[in-house]
């Protein structure tokens, strides 16, 4: 069970949270303007890195917040968790660690 | 039966408390403080279990949690029988029963023992070479031989009475293992303030140090100092020491979980305690003192009974006063041997030589067995022992340059080897800490780490009791340390060598490092030797070198082909020895090899912790209406809707007093709804308070419908498509004001759908103020439904015009109902003037009471959930989750009318413009009527043009919803058809496994289609 | 290839088992094959094989970063079933049964395939509605799938808990055909039959890039051991597809998941079958070595930590000593992870890909062990033809572009 960092809480268990899948996807302004193809990459198509990646979590037995997390998806450590809104921090991986 | 093998003195056992005990029916004597490994030993009994593929009589190996051999069966009674325990960690009470296992019909005469005679013929892998011929007769035949041969225990065949608990626990440090080094960093570290947690898998703390008798500390003798250092821990309020307690899996961000085993170890264990906890620690620093595991060494004939690891040996001696034997012969690479020589030799046990597979013996301990007269032979190895059920002699032969000399044998009942000490770094690499070979120890060491951890002691390579003293004092000083710089990470870094602030004077031999690895040379014909890698699963050294020979290159694939520590010790008796004999067979450097991963659990671990208390009731959270006690009082049968229990029917005694089936309720109750009124608990519907200046246009962008203009007081049928443009979820939806909605959803659906707003909320629309809050609790639900619906509610309500001009279908009103304040829905699920009324769940069973008392008069019947089902299929309304099934577009379940073809954009909208979801042979919501109207269809049947058409048959679409309608007085269903709307007045085929039944499509209204009746 | 049976397994005991040959070689790689196959699991391996045998294409390597079969084929919990219910899953599975059913014999390796019959349990009306879908459209399929009584489950499976528990068993659907296979057996078979028609193994060798040419096909991979060309190149990467197919600059629908499983200690028979619980998240079968082979869904966050979270194998264990509460005394022997890729329909992907020559076979989440022999037959197919096969034309790349989703995930969905 990991612990995470909610921007807003702090460190709490991961039964806390719930996982939000990538982050930095925004919904497109004019769905549809957009080509089939534009629309399956938006609804379907993920990044999915061996390494840092930027996603959800949602502190939802807690203050009920979405926010952002940078984590090492080799070793599951988090590198840093930020607010919902604020761009993805500019770091590596081998930057921060955890409690 | 006496204690022949008992020394005269010693131990910790306490000689004042005998104790009996049974092992395969006999009963033997043994003392407080024995395991039943030290009981039988002292006993004189070695042969306790039959390996696994050969059913080779085997003796203990070991004295601890390593031991592959000794698993028994230890039974309090049928239900609190558990197989495979070690005899070796099984403490002896007072009328303990245990048996040996995978042996038939008698541990000294097994039938099963005919493989070992064909064991030529069945070397690692053989099974998958053959048994392939005639096809089919690998599962009729070879594979229930095989079964039935294989497995070691018997599993329990009643349910397990006892209760498991688990704890959660934090602290500053946690101490694995009280052997000296951990003894001594739970002692750093707690004399620094930190809050300590110390465990061990053994009954007594102490590790190494209860087995010594000659070694001092600080002055004291160790077992003296022990105590002392147990009492000083035990009177501290910062430390927790957990005994029988195992630290069996390290997982991410410092959370260890231990296994601690609470009464296994009591004769009368009552029913006050678990039998085991687990506890889920989360430590800021881990010390990790796990100490090393002898190393057997792997020479012909090595699995004997009576031939043992030659550290446990002297365990047996000086812990348990248990002597392994009368005659002792030894085989050892390293000092060690010597040691248990001495010790045993102490102990009254005759040491008949000792083969030193080294040239060059020298050192404090050899030249004390020399002076004691021990008959010392370097450059000799065992090349073989004797004796079926119990060792009798030992072939030693002398070998120079790899070259074996001629055999001598040496009578003896016990054969004592070792081939020094592996370091126990299963939890480091547990940790994900990076393993680094050591080429001068010969073993893997921690390097890297990731976890905030560090190792100390003999599991990283340190040796010699006063270095292990400090080293472990060093790492509980620096843990403690680390442990209060909460900013420091300690990802990436290699712990730095510590210096302890306070030196150990202690005095105790050095076994130092060597050891060997592999298989140790015999000249004997290598077909016909068995040299014994894996005990329990009966891998030789043989084997290995078949596997490498058929190209099974990673230490992965000799492992999985020849299932060499893939025993229930997990490789802690194999691994490095297999690793040894793939060097040497491949010409390759060990750590060229690879290492196979550590995996949780250290050791076995009982899966009733994992569960604790969820079982039965509490399995899962089980959620009840307020009126959930009336209707049980009312006997309704109940079903499990996700959490809820929900009343499904009210059976009533019907003639001569037997109880209505279900089918009987249901008609009886739809016949009551449609002719007069019914009530029906819908409280288990989830809803949402939506509240904001922007709630319209939310509302608009989350349901395909249009919001902006429905005034406040109305009701709309809402519809709620995943953003693939999927029916995800339906409900009424009431305006309450404008900047205010009441939203329902489906029973299942409310957290999905709340976290589904939530998400766009927050994540896509900041902008939009907006406030959402789950209310599913907070409002009880009765609906009264049917003809009589407004004469029975009207006396109970005050300051809602119930009038139907004032107060018509699809609206909402806030008044009081008893007093209580309400939100009066007039809306129907089933097709008849209808009302629900929310009131807060408080006062629920109240009102629901209430109502049913002004009912009476027209003969008010409650109803679940089945007749609700049935009367909204007979007015055709979709139920999301049967009829559709998270395929379904709005169109697909006739709900295109709820989308709101001018908005720009909903959830889901883009997505319904893709070519799929127009494609003419998309699913649509029918009817179906069966041309025989008594024969009702069952739901998920599937629907063809042509039950006789070759398999694979085309289907058209399945039955969704199927009833006997009672009002109707015929069988009616509802489906999901391709192209179904233009296919209304086809007659399809229904196929059943025997028949096909003939049914015509039909629109999927059959009840007052016109809607007439909804107005009462 | 030297042959394995009874008979010569009895002749070289004779010879102290000396005579035996490597199951397969150790070659170096060649500078140029016809196919390249990224991925020495069970899939990448009988593609390989059935490219060599049913296409005559033998000039074929297969590069596998570890150990072959060291992937989600070594670490599965080997259930094989077909009962799926769309048309497209069913022909696929039940493909892929059929071959189990004579593979021993095929590529002359005792794979085990032990059809047990694979028993999923309903315990709610929601379950049995859904189950009964899957049976009568299994039926006409042509697949077999039987609805079983609460009575017929518990006389089925006896060791079963059906009533005194939370959730009692109201049935269950039983696919007597379904059972469990050796793993380890599949990828070294597969191996050692793809090796003796001329397929190259490369074992330890990682491909860290996919060259394209100047028209934007491959031309072949980049890989620790040095650049290999080949003009088709079929990823069967199952858990690192992504990060293989970001090299060609392709973006796939996938997301890598940790699966758990675990195993008790050996036992005597004390479980006859597959039992599957979808409601309560958890499965069991028993091993011919006699150990408990349990899983259950995904962890909750994408990794490829290869690792799992305590919370999530305690709640799977929670769910087994509900099952079968006399288990409550037997312990866990060994626990890991997978990493398993999934798609947003949860169905495959097994298809030509945007890049000319670059195919792709993925996607199979936690349940591509049991697809080994037919997905490797329809791969090999779709690379031999540069054409998919009729049977995984529907399991393309594109539908999730055009909504021609395969589903079997959202049909069997709980709401109401």
């Amino acid at each position: 069970m990991l612990i995470i960092t909610c921007p807003w809480c702090g460190a709490r268990p991961e039964v806390e949270f719930r996982y939000g899948g990538e982050a930095h996807i925004a919904r497109p302004a004019d769905p549809s303007a957009l080509t089939d193809q534009e629309w399956a990459d938006f609804l379907y198509n993920r990044t999915n890195p061996k390494g840092l990646h930027a996603e959800r979590w949602r502190h939802i037995h807690g203050c009920g917040r979405y926010f952002n997390a940078l984590r090492d998806t080799v070793s599951d450590f988090f590198v840093t968790t930020y607010k919902a809104g604020e761009p993805r921090p500019d770091i590596d991986a081998s930057s921060g660690g955890n409690p | 039966m006496t204690n022949r093998f008992r020394t005269a003195s010693g131990g910790r056992i306490d000689r004042a408390a005998p104790l009996s005990f049974r092992f395969d029916g006999q009963t033997y004597s043994g003392f407080a403080g024995d395991t039943l490994a030290s009981a039988l030993i002292a006993n004189g009994v070695h042969l306790i279990g039959r390996s696994f593929k050969y059913h080779r009589p085997r003796g203990f190996l070991s004295a601890g949690s390593d031991e592959p051999n000794a698993l028994v069966n230890v039974a309090r009674d049928a239900a609190r029988a558990a197989p495979n325990l070690r005899a070796t960690q099984v403490e002896l009470h007072e009328g303990l029963k245990a048996q040996s296992q995978n042996r038939w019909p008698s541990l000294s005469f097994d039938a099963g023992a005919v493989n070992d005679l064909a064991s030529p013929f069945l070397p690692s892998g053989f099974y998958y070479k053959t048994f392939m011929w005639p096809a089919g007769a690998w599962k009729r035949f070879y594979e229930p031989k095989i079964r039935a041969m294989a497995g070691l225990g018997v599993a329990p065949e009643l349910p397990d009475p006892d209760r498991y608990t688990q704890n959660h626990a934090h602290c500053d440090v946690l101490v694995v293992g009280a052997g000296p080094a951990g003894l001594a960093a739970a002692l750093a570290a707690a004399e620094s303030g930190a809050k300590v947690i110390l465990c061990d898998e053994q009954a007594e703390l102490g590790g190494s140090l209860l087995s010594e008798i000659s070694a001092t500390i600080e002055g004291q003798k160790a077992t003296d100092w022990l105590a002392a250092t147990l009492a000083n821990l035990a009177g501290r309020d910062n430390v927790t020491l957990l005994p029988r307690t195992t630290a069996f899996g390290y997982f991410p961000h410092n959370l260890i979980a231990l296994a601690e085993r609470v009464t296994d170890h009591l004769a009368t264990p009552g029913t006050a305690l678990p039998r085991e906890r687990l506890w889920q620690v989360r430590a800021r620093e881990v010390v990790i003192a796990a100490g090393a595991l002898e190393r057997p060494l792997v020479f012909p004939d090595n699995d004997r009974p009576g031939v043992l690891l030659a550290d446990s040996a002297r365990t047996y001696a000086n812990r348990y006063g248990a002597k392994v034997g009368e005659r002792a012969v030894i085989f050892t690479a390293c000092d060690a041997g010597y040691r248990a020589a001495l010790d045993l030799k102490a102990a009254g046990v005759t040491i008949s030589a000792i083969a030193d597979l080294r040239a060059e013996v020298s050192g404090e301990l050899p030249a004390r067995a020399l002076a004691a007269g021990i008959d010392v032979r370097p450059s000799t190895v065992l090349v073989g022992a004797k004796g079926r059920l119990r060792v009798s002699s030992a072939q030693l032969a002398k070998v120079k340059n790899g070259a074996v000399g001629p055999t001598e044998t040496i009578a003896c009942d016990s054969v004592l080897m070792s081939g020094g000490f592996t370091p126990s770094v299963h939890l480091f690499s547990q940790s994900r800490g990076k393993l680094v070979w050591d080429g001068a120890a010969g073993a893997y060491l921690p390097g890297t780490s990731v976890e905030r951890e560090r190792s100390a002691g003999a599991c990283r390579g340190v040796h010699g009791l006063q270095r292990v003293l400090e080293d472990g004092y060093a790492q509980g000083e620096a843990a403690a340390k680390a442990s209060r710089d909460h900013a420091s990470p300690a990802r990436g870094a290699t712990p730095a060598p510590a210096t302890p602030s306070r030196a150990f004077a202690a005095n105790a031999e050095d076994l130092g490092s060597a050891g060997f690895i592999g298989a140790t040379p015999h000249g004997r014909n290598p077909a016909l030797a068995k040299a014994f890698v894996d005990w329990q699963n009966d891998v030789t050294s043989k084997d290995i070198l078949l596997a490498t020979r058929e190209g099974m290159r990673s230490i992965e694939h000799v492992k999985r082909y020849t299932t060499t520590g893939m025993a229930t010790d997990q490789g802690k008796t194999s691994n490095m020895n297999t690793l040894g004999i793939v060097s040497e067979a491949l010409d390759t450097p060990v750590p060229k090899i690879g290492l196979t991963t550590f995996r949780p659990p250290f050791t076995p671990t009982t899966f009733g912790i994992f569960a604790g208390a969820a079982r039965g009731d509490v399995f899962d959270p089980l959620r009840k209406t307020a009126i959930h006690d009336w209707a049980a009082e009312h006997g309704a049968a109940f079903e499990d809707v996700g959490n809820w229990k929900r009343a499904h029917y009210f059976p009533r005694a019907g003639e001569g007093g037997r109880m209505e089936d279900m089918h009987a309720a249901v008609a009886r109750e739809c016949k009551a709804v449609r002719a007069s009124v019914g009530m029906f608990d819908a409280s288990t519907l989830g809803k949402i308070e939506i509240v904001g200046p922007d709630a319209a246009e939310f509302m608009n962008r989350m349901y395909t419908n249009a919001w902006a203009k429905l005034e406040p007081g109305r009701l709309r049928y809402g519809v709620m498509l995943r953003e693939d443009g999927f029916v995800m979820d339906d409900g009424v939806v009431g305006r309450m004001a404008a900047d205010r909605f009441h939203v329902t959803t489906t029973t299942g659906g409310a957290p999905r759908v709340l976290a589904h707003m939530e998400d766009y909320l927050q994540t896509e629309w900041p902008d939009l103020d907006v406030w959402l809050t789950s209310t599913t609790e907070q409002w009880s639900v009765i609906a009264v439904q049917g003809p009589k619906a407004r004469e029975v509610i009207a006396p109970l309500i005050e300051g809602i015009d119930l009038s139907k001009e004032a107060f018509p279908h699809m609206c909402v009103r806030e008044g009081t109902i008893l007093g209580v304040p309400t939100r009066l829905f007039s809306v129907s699920f089933t097709g008849e003037l209808g009302f629900e009324i929310n009131v807060p769940s408080t006062y629920g069973r109240a009102v629901w009471e209430a109502v049913y008392a002004a009912g009476e008069r027209f003969g008010i019947t409650p109803y679940g959930t089945e007749t609700m089902h049935v009367l909204r299929a007979e007015k055709g309304y979709i139920i999301v989750g049967q009829e559709t099934d998270g395929t379904a577009t709005p169109d697909d379940a006739n709900l295109g009318w709820a989308v709101g073809k001018a908005k720009k954009d909903f959830v889901g909208k883009r997505s319904l413009a893709r070519d799929a979801m127009s494609a003419p042979d998309r699913r649509q919501l029918v009817g179906l009527k069966t041309t025989d109207p008594k024969v009702v269809l069952e739901e998920g049947a599937q629907i063809v043009a042509d039950p006789s058409a070759p398999v694979p048959v085309p289907m058209l679409g399945f039955v969704t919803s199927s009833y006997h309608s009672a009002v109707l007085g015929r069988s009616i269903a509802l489906a999901m058809v391709k192209g179904g709307r233009a296919r209304i007045g086809q007659k399809l085929m229904v196929p059943m496994p025997t028949h096909a039944i003939e049914v015509e499509v039909v629109e999927p209204v059959f009840y007052d289609p016109k809607g007439e009746r909804l107005n009462g | 290839m030297q042959k394995f049976s009874g008979f010569e397994l009895f002749r070289r005991a004779l010879g102290g088992h000396k005579s035996w040959q490597p199951q397969w070689r150790n070659p170096e790689p060649k500078a140029e094959y016809d196919v390249i196959i990224v991925g020495a699991g069970g899939h990448g391996l009988a593609a390989a094989y059935y490219l060599a045998k049913e296409h005559g294409i033998t000039n074929v390597a297969v590069i596998e970063r570890g150990w072959l079969g060291g992937g989600n084929t070594g670490r599965n919990t080997t259930i094989v079933r077909s009962n799926y219910l769309f048309d497209e899953s069913a022909a696929l599975y039940e493909h892929a049964v059929k071959l189990w059913e004579g593979l021993s014999q095929d590529i002359n390796y005792n794979v085990m395939y032990s059809a047990r019959g694979v028993l999923m349990l309903a315990h709610n009306h929601h379950d049995e509605i859904s189950f009964k879908r899957h049976v009568h459209a299994n039926r006409l399929n042509g697949v077999d799938n039987e609805w079983l009584t609460a009575e017929q489950v518990k006389e089925f499976c006896p060791p079963l808990n059906i009533t005194s528990m939370r959730y009692p068993i109201i049935g269950g659907a039983l696919q007597r055909r379904g059972g469990t296979a050796r793993h380890d057996a599949v990828a070294w078979g597969f191996a050692r039959a793809a090796d003796s028609r001329g397929v190259d193994i490369i074992q330890n060798c990682e491909v860290t890039g996919i060259r394209r040419n100047a028209s934007g096909a491959v031309e072949g991979v980049e890989t620790s051991r040095g650049f290999i060309r080949a003009k088709k190149v079929g990823v069967s990467a199952a858990g690192h597809t992504s990060v293989v197919m970001a090299m060609a600059g392709l973006r796939m629908p996938l997301e890598s998941y940790p699966l758990q499983a675990l195993v008790s200690e050996p036992v005597k028979p004390a479980f006859p079958t597959v039992v599957m619980s979808n409601t309560i998240h958890a499965y069991i079968s028993q091993s011919d070595k006699g150990e408990m082979v349990i899983g259950a869904g995904t962890d909750a966050y994408t990794s490829y930590s290869q690792r799992g979270a305590l919370h999530i194998t305690a709640h799977t264990l929670d769910a087994i000593c509900e099952l079968v509460p006399q288990f409550r005394r037997l312990r866990m022997l060994r626990n890991w992870g997978g990493i398993v890729d999934v798609t947003p329909d949860r169905s495959p992907i097994i298809a030509k890909t945007p890049v000319p020559g670059l195919y792709v076979n993925c996607g199979w989440g936690t349940g591509g062990f049991k697809a080994t022999p037919g997905s490797g037959h329809v791969f090999a197919h779709t690379i031999a033809r540069d054409a998919p096969h009729a049977i995984n034309a529907p399991f393309t790349l594109e539908r999730f572009r055009d909504g021609f989703l395969i589903d079997e995930a959202a049909a069997a969905a709980v709401a109401h």
